[in-house]
C-alpha cells in the first residue's frame, strides 16, 4: 500500500514540475515585447551597450590633446599575447634633463582578446574599453592602430 | 443542420459526377484519384513548410528570441528558401551503403505518412478513405514507419545511424502500445473504430468532456506517447549531437533529407490531427448536448475552420512541451512508457470500462 501511495505521489510530483516549467515558458510565449533579441542593424540609432562591455582598448584625449600616458610600457608587458607595442622617445625638458615619453601607443586590435588586463595594470588609467564593436573592415592592416593621437602629449602632473 | 453549408460531399459528388459525364467510369476513377493524390501531395507540401516556420517562431518565443526576421517580411519566406537550397543539394551516397535499402527508407517513411494522412477527416466530406477500423489502421500503418527509420540506419553503413535509428525503433515500439491504449480506452466510449463514426458519435458533446476523468487521462497518454512516437522532444534521443549527430539520418542530403524531415513534422500533424479526431470531435464544432442556440452559434464556423483550430491547438501544445521539458535519458524514455504510461493506461481502460457500463459518461 505504501509503495502505491509513494507511486501516486511521485506522478503527481512529477506533473506538478512540469507545469512549473511550462508556467514559466507561457510567460516568455505570452510577453513577446520583452524579447532580449535585437533586430541589430534596424536598431544602431537606439542601441544601448552596456558600460561594462569590452569592444576594443582606447586612449581618451581630453580638449587639449592630452592624453595620461607616460610610455612605461606596463600594459605591453602584460598583455598575453603581444597585441601592445610602445614605442618611446625621449624628450630634452626646459631645465636640461632627459625624460621618456610615449612615441607610438601600437595596438593590434585583431589580435586582441579583450581581456582587460593591459586597462587593469595602467598605473595611471590612461587607456580604457570602449564600448565600439563595429570593427568589420576591409583590410587587415587598418586593425592595428596607433591610439595616441597624432601631436598629443602627456597631461600635466601625470607622474609615472 | 446548419453546418451542412460548409459541407464537401456537394462539392465531391458534383466533381464526381462531372467526370463520369465525359469519361468511362475507368478513366474518371483514375482521374480522381489523381486528384485526390494532387491535393494531398499540395498539402502535405505546403502545410509541412508552414509547420518549420511555425515551430521555429513557437521555439523562438518560448526562448525569448525572435526566430527568422530577414527572408521577408517576419521571416515568412524563410523556410520556402531552406527548402530550395535543400533541392539543390548534391545527393550523397556513403560508401558500401546498401544502395538499395538506402534509397528506399525514405519513401518507405513519407508513403507511411501520406497513407495514414489519407484516413483524416478534414471537414464533413472531405476525407478520402473512411474504412469500418479506421483507428486500427492509423495505429497499424503507422507502425510500419519505423521500418523506414531501422532501414535508413541500418543501410547508411555507418555505426552512429543505426544506434540511432535503434533508439528510435525501441522508443517507438514501446510507445505504440500506450498510443494504441489510450486510442481503445476512446474506442469503448465511441463503440465503432470508424473515423466518420467516431465524429458523428460526438455531434453532441466532444469525447474528452463525454468521457471526463478517464478521458482526459487518455488524451495526456495520448499526446505524450505521440510526441514520443514522432521522436520530437523531450523523447528525440534519436536525434543527438553529441552522441550520435543527426542519428538515423545522419548519411542523407538533399531530397532524401527533406522527405525525413518533411515526414517527421507531417507526423506531428497526424498525431495532433489523430488527437483532434478521438478526443476533440474533429470538424464538429462545440457542442453542448441541447444547448440549440449555443451549439447554432457554434456551427457559424465551418468545420474546416474548426479541425484546424483544434489541430494547430494540439500541435502548439506538443511544441510547448518540446521547448520546456529538459530532455530524457534512454533509460527514463523506457522507464516512462513501461513503468508508468502502460500502468496508467491499463488502469485507465478498466476505468474507461466501468464508466461505459454503468452510463457514467454525458
Ligand atoms: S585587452 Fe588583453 S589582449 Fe587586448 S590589448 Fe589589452 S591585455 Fe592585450
Ligand atoms: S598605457 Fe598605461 S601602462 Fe601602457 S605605456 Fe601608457 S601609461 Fe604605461
Amino acid at each position: 500500500m505504501k509503495s502505491i501511495i509513494a507511486y501516486i505521489t511521485e506522478i503527481l510530483k512529477g506533473i506538478w514540475t512540469l507545469l512549473t516549467g511550462m508556467k514559466v515558458t507561457a510567460k516568455y510565449f505570452f510577453t513577446p515585447w520583452k524579447h532580449v533579441t535585437q533586430q541589430y542593424p534596424e536598431n544602431r540609432k537606439t542601441l544601448k551597450i552596456a558600460e561594462r562591455f569590452r569592444g576594443e582598448v582606447i586612449m581618451p584625449h581630453n580638449e587639449n590633446n592630452e592624453h595620461k600616458c607616460t610610455g612605461c610600457g606596463i600594459c605591453e608587458i602584460n598583455c598575453p599575447n603581444g597585441s601592445i607595442e610602445i614605442i618611446t622617445k625621449s624628450l630634452i625638458l626646459e631645465d636640461g634633463k632627459k625624460k621618456r615619453a610615449i612615441d607610438q601607443h601600437i595596438y593590434h586590435l585583431g589580435m586582441c582578446t579583450f581581456c582587460n588586463l593591459c586597462v587593469k595594470a595602467c598605473p595611471t588609467g590612461a587607456i580604457v574599453m570602449g564600448q565600439n564593436f563595429e570593427h568589420a573592415v576591409w583590410d587587415r592592416s587598418t586593425l592595428t592602430k596607433v591610439l595616441n593621437q597624432p601631436g598629443s602629449k602627456i597631461m600635466e602632473g601625470v607622474k609615472d | 443542420m446548419a453546418f451542412n453549408i460548409y459541407d464537401f460531399t456537394t462539392l465531391t459528388k458534383s466533381i464526381h459526377e462531372g467526370l463520369s459525364s465525359q469519361f468511362s467510369p475507368t478513366a474518371t476513377l483514375a482521374i480522381e484519384w489523381t486528384i485526390v493524390g494532387l491535393a494531398y501531395l499540395l498539402f502535405v507540401a505546403l502545410f509541412g513548410l508552414f509547420l518549420v516556420y511555425a515551430e521555429r517562431k513557437v521555439c523562438a518565443a518560448f526562448q525569448q528570441r525572435m526566430g527568422p526576421m530577414r527572408v521577408g517580411p517576419w521571416g515568412l519566406l524563410q523556410t520556402i528558401a531552406d527548402f530550395i537550397k535543400l533541392l539543390m543539394k548534391e545527393l550523397i551516397m556513403p560508401k558500401n551503403a546498401d544502395k538499395f535499402l538506402y534509397n528506399l527508407a525514405p519513401f518507405i517513411v513519407i508513403i507511411v505518412t501520406f497513407m495514414v494522412i489519407s484516413v483524416i477527416p478534414f471537414a464533413p466530406g472531405l476525407a478520402t478513405f473512411d474504412f469500418d477500423i479506421g483507428v486500427f489502421f492509423v495505429t497499424a500503418v503507422s507502425s510500419v514507419g519505423v521500418i523506414g527509420i531501422l532501414l535508413a540506419g541500418w543501410s547508411s553503413n555507418n555505426k552512429y545511424s543505426l544506434i540511432g535509428a535503434m533508439r528510435s525503433g525501441a522508443q517507438i515500439v514501446s510507445y505504440e502500445l500506450s498510443v494504441g491504449l489510450s486510442l481503445i480506452t476512446m474506442i469503448i466510449l465511441a463503440g465503432t473504430m470508424q473515423i466518420s463514426g467516431i465524429v458523428e458519435g460526438q455531434r453532441d458533446m466532444w469525447f474528452i468532456f463525454k468521457g471526463h476523468v478517464p478521458a482526459v487521462i487518455a488524451f495526456f497518454v495520448f499526446v505524450i506517447a505521440g510526441t514520443a512516437e514522432t521522436n520530437r522532444g523531450p523523447f528525440d534521443l534519436a536525434e543527438a549531437e553529441s552522441e550520435l549527430t543527426a542519428g538515423f539520418h545522419t548519411e542523407y542530403s538533399g531530397i532524401k533529407f527533406a522527405f525525413f524531415f518533411l515526414a517527421e513534422y507531417i507526423n506531428l500533424f497526424i498525431v495532433a490531427a489523430m488527437a483532434t479526431t478521438v478526443f476533440l470531435g474533429g470538424w464538429m464544432p462545440l457542442h453542448f448536448g441541447d444547448f440549440d442556440s449555443f451549439n447554432q452559434i457554434m456551427d457559424l464556423m465551418p468545420g474546416l475552420f474548426w479541425f484546424f483550430f483544434k489541430v494547430l491547438g494540439v500541435m502548439f501544445l506538443m511544441m510547448w512541451f518540446k521547448w520546456t521539458f529538459p530532455r530524457l535519458r534512454v533509460d527514463q524514455i523506457l522507464n516512462l512508457e513501461w513503468k508508468y504510461l502502460l500502468p496508467i493506461n491499463l488502469f485507465n481502460i478498466l476505468l474507461m470500462a466501468a464508466v461505459v457500463l454503468f452510463g457514467l459518461h454525458f
